[in-house]
């Protein structure tokens, strides 16, 4: 079952042209995206008074627009409260949307309705962040990785069950005659590894890893990135992996995204973005994360920004990063910058990305 | 550095904590100096006995279940490990400041910001109400906060996560001690907030000159603050080092392992070395060197003795019996 789906054409260049919902006929690419998402939003309302009338909204995610491609990784960096969660979730269908498109492989899933969506779950999946509160405390780990083998009918009964569950605990590095244990009797690093043996139980095309590593060891860390990268090759899984570890992303990911308050600010192919970042927001976010070894951290230059992320439910006018932005100029503060294609490939939302010397 | 007199000096620290599962024994024969304004970097994953040295120091530890097997703590004079309680607490807070991971948990939610920089204050130093609260001030300001005189009478709910860290950095700055020991301050904090703090620290110790000891696992975090790193695994210094040698030159198995296995940031992606296995189990009073099951070098050696701290360098010390430089057994 290792082999990938014969109905998968495979990719090794991962495209980078993105489009926005303004502009949705961007010059036609190579390869269709497997995911493609238009102006996404998810606003949670806030409730007040002994009506629960609605006195506003969060805007957890507000009008997101991105691509990916079969056989790619997507990252998705952002600080906490960001909306980069809700967007993994969102794209899933596991939240009602507010607004916006999502078509998965040529099928709208924006406008299925949840029985509809259904039969396309076993080809998307997710990875919890944590592994402790994902899995059943009181279900063994055969019968968690064989849920979905019987909730889809891919492998409902006998032997051919227990069978593809050995093969699934091998997979991920796991030993089969450990199937039947329960969750607690295994470490970090081990419970996350069942999380993902449950994610490619029936063969996804498209998982959404959402602070996969988050919650694990330093060492073990490494474990799992590894884990996830050598299943991506072997069963020709896309990817959209959601994470506040910059270093993490630029190993994994193929081309990144990066999220504030809830819109995109910055997309690229990875070594474009961390290596000439655009978006002043993006330039800050690297310059934050330390790196280990003495000798460049004497010698780096910092931008630090002022105060921190502001409420989603009482967004910024103009650009949302205005605020703390160590360049914005007045038009920032009521100007919306337009989500625009800087470079083939490059995307970023902001007045000044351009200007020289920045 | 190493000639001037070290303000704390921890030997043989052990401790233990005693559960119905069994015994924990979480630092087993700690010991390490701290010189005077020097920046200690301490490194080590959860459960590697890192926090629970630094909090058995002050006797912070829950007892029981926790115990202080054995081991000093030598701080101006006089074991800390030893001295009467009322004596201690002049330690806690005075003359050794501590900063915590979670500074929602560690205030007070029903004291006003300024009460709880008074508090320690007028604690310590005797000081009268309002001179105490006009210090507060200054100790907001030092720390980054803006109209200082008004926060005062903030509560921490209504303060950001990095607003609440400065607060507990300026109660651990109030009665200028001489150490501060900064338990994973900054892991709850967004990086772009991590980085304020880390600003922070890195200016209020070129000017006050207080040594710091800061917990981490974040092997980026100390090695842009950091004079010396000590690494723990298993409740024991694995290596020691000033920090250039020891992101140069790692000595240990386990440091190169976690070198290895971090992705960098100012660097292309290339496959990640990662380290075998698990974290040991610290339920079994420890034999032999305690990263043996996962070291790509163990031999005979490493499974019956436990390796102790040997210089192989200036101010480089290493607890393992394989000499990797060498690529065969150290003689010692």
């Amino acid at each position: 079952m290792s082999e990938p789906r014969s109905d998968q054409p495979t990719s090794d260049e991962p495209m980078a042209e993105v489009s926005t919902a303004a502009d949705s006929t961007v010059t036609a690419p190579t390869d269709k995206p497997l995911v493609s998402v238009r102006d996404l939003k998810k606003h949670f309302p806030i409730m007040q008074g002994v009506f629960r009338r609605q006195v506003g909204a969060v805007k957890a995610v507000d009008g997101i627009s991105f691509d990916i491609y079969r056989g790619e990784t997507l990252g998705l960096v952002g600080e906490s409260g960001s909306g980069k969660s809700t967007a993994g979730r969102a794209v899933l269908r596991l939240e009602s949307l507010t607004a916006g498109t999502i078509f998965f492989d040529d099928e709208e899933l924006s406008a299925m309705t949840p029985m509809n969506v259904r039969p396309l779950r076993p080809r998307m999946q997710m990875v919890f962040q944590n592994p402790h509160a994902s899995l059943n405390p009181r279900m063994t780990v055969s019968s968690i990785i064989g849920e979905p083998l019987v909730e889809h009918k891919a492998f409902p009964r006998g032997q051919a069950r227990i069978d593809r569950i050995d093969e699934l605990l091998k997979l991920v590095g796991l030993d089969p005659t450990h199937a039947n244990r329960y969750p607690h009797e295994f470490s970090g690093g081990q419970r996350q590894r069942i999380g993902i043996a449950r994610a490619i139980a029936l063969n996804p095309d498209f998982i959404v890893c959402d602070e996969p590593i988050a919650a694990l060891d330093v060492s073990i860390q490494a474990q799992v990135v590894n884990l996830l990268e050598k299943l991506q090759q072997t069963l020709k899984l896309s990817y959209l992996f959601i994470s506040h570890d910059m270093s993490m992303v630029r190993h994994i990911a193929d081309r990144v995204a990066v999220m504030y308050l809830g819109r995109l600010v910055e997309l690229a192919e990875v070594d474009d973005l961390y290596d000439s970042p655009k978006h002043p927001y993006t330039r800050a976010l690297h310059s934050a994360v330390p790196v280990p070894d003495p000798e460049v951290e004497e010698a780096r230059t910092r931008v630090i920004l002022e105060g921190d992320i502001p409420s989603p439910a009482n967004p910024p006018s103009g650009c949302p990063f205005h605020t703390r932005c160590p360049v914005a100029e007045p038009q920032c503060a009521h100007d919306e910058p337009e989500w625009r294609e800087i470079e083939s490939g490059h995307w970023v939302a902001c007045h000044f990305a351009d200007r020289p010397g920045w | 550095m190493s000639a001037t007199e070290p303000v704390l000096e921890v030997t043989d620290l052990t401790t233990r904590f005693t559960t119905p599962d069994g015994v924990v024994h979480a630092v087993n024969g700690v010991s390490f100096d701290l010189n005077a304004g020097e920046f200690l970097g301490v490194v080590g994953e959860s459960g590697s006995g890192k926090s629970v040295t630094m909090m058995s120091l002050l006797r912070l530890i829950p007892m029981p279940p926790g115990e202080i097997v054995a081991g000093s703590a030598m701080f101006g004079g006089q074991d800390l490990l030893d001295i009467p309680g009322d004596k201690l607490r002049r330690v806690r807070g005075g003359e050794i400041g501590f900063i915590f991971q979670d500074p929602m948990t560690s205030l007070n939610p029903v004291l006003t910001v300024g009460r709880q920089i008074s508090e320690s204050l007028m604690l310590h130093t005797g000081i009268a109400k309002k001179e105490a609260s006009a210090t507060s001030a200054e100790l907001l300001t030092m720390v980054g906060i803006p109209d200082a005189m008004d926060r005062l009478n903030s509560y921490p709910h209504e303060m950001s996560g990095g607003m609440r860290q400065r607060v507990m950095i300026a109660i651990a700055l109030a009665c200028s001690p001489k150490v501060i020991i900064a338990d994973e301050p900054t892991t709850a904090l967004d990086v772009t907030v991590q980085a304020q703090i880390i600003e922070i620290v890195r200016g209020l110790r070129e000017q006050l000159g207080t040594a710091v000891i800061w917990i981490t696992h974040d092997l980026g975090v100390v090695a842009g603050l950091a004079d010396r790193v000590l690494v723990m695994y298993g409740g024991r210094i694995v290596e020691e080092a000033r920090v250039h040698d020891l992101y140069n030159t790692p000595e240990h198995p386990y440091t190169q392992g976690l070198l290895q296995s971090i992705p960098r940031l100012d660097q292309k992606g290339s496959q990640l070395l990662s380290i075998k296995g698990q974290p040991p189990s610290l339920y079994q009073e420890p034999s032999y060197c305690s990263f043996a099951p996962r070291c790509p070098h163990v031999f005979e050696r490493c499974e019956n003795e436990i390796p102790h701290l040997t210089e192989v360098a200036p101010e480089h010390r290493v607890a393992c019996w394989w000499d990797t430089a060498k690529g065969e057994p150290r003689d010692v």
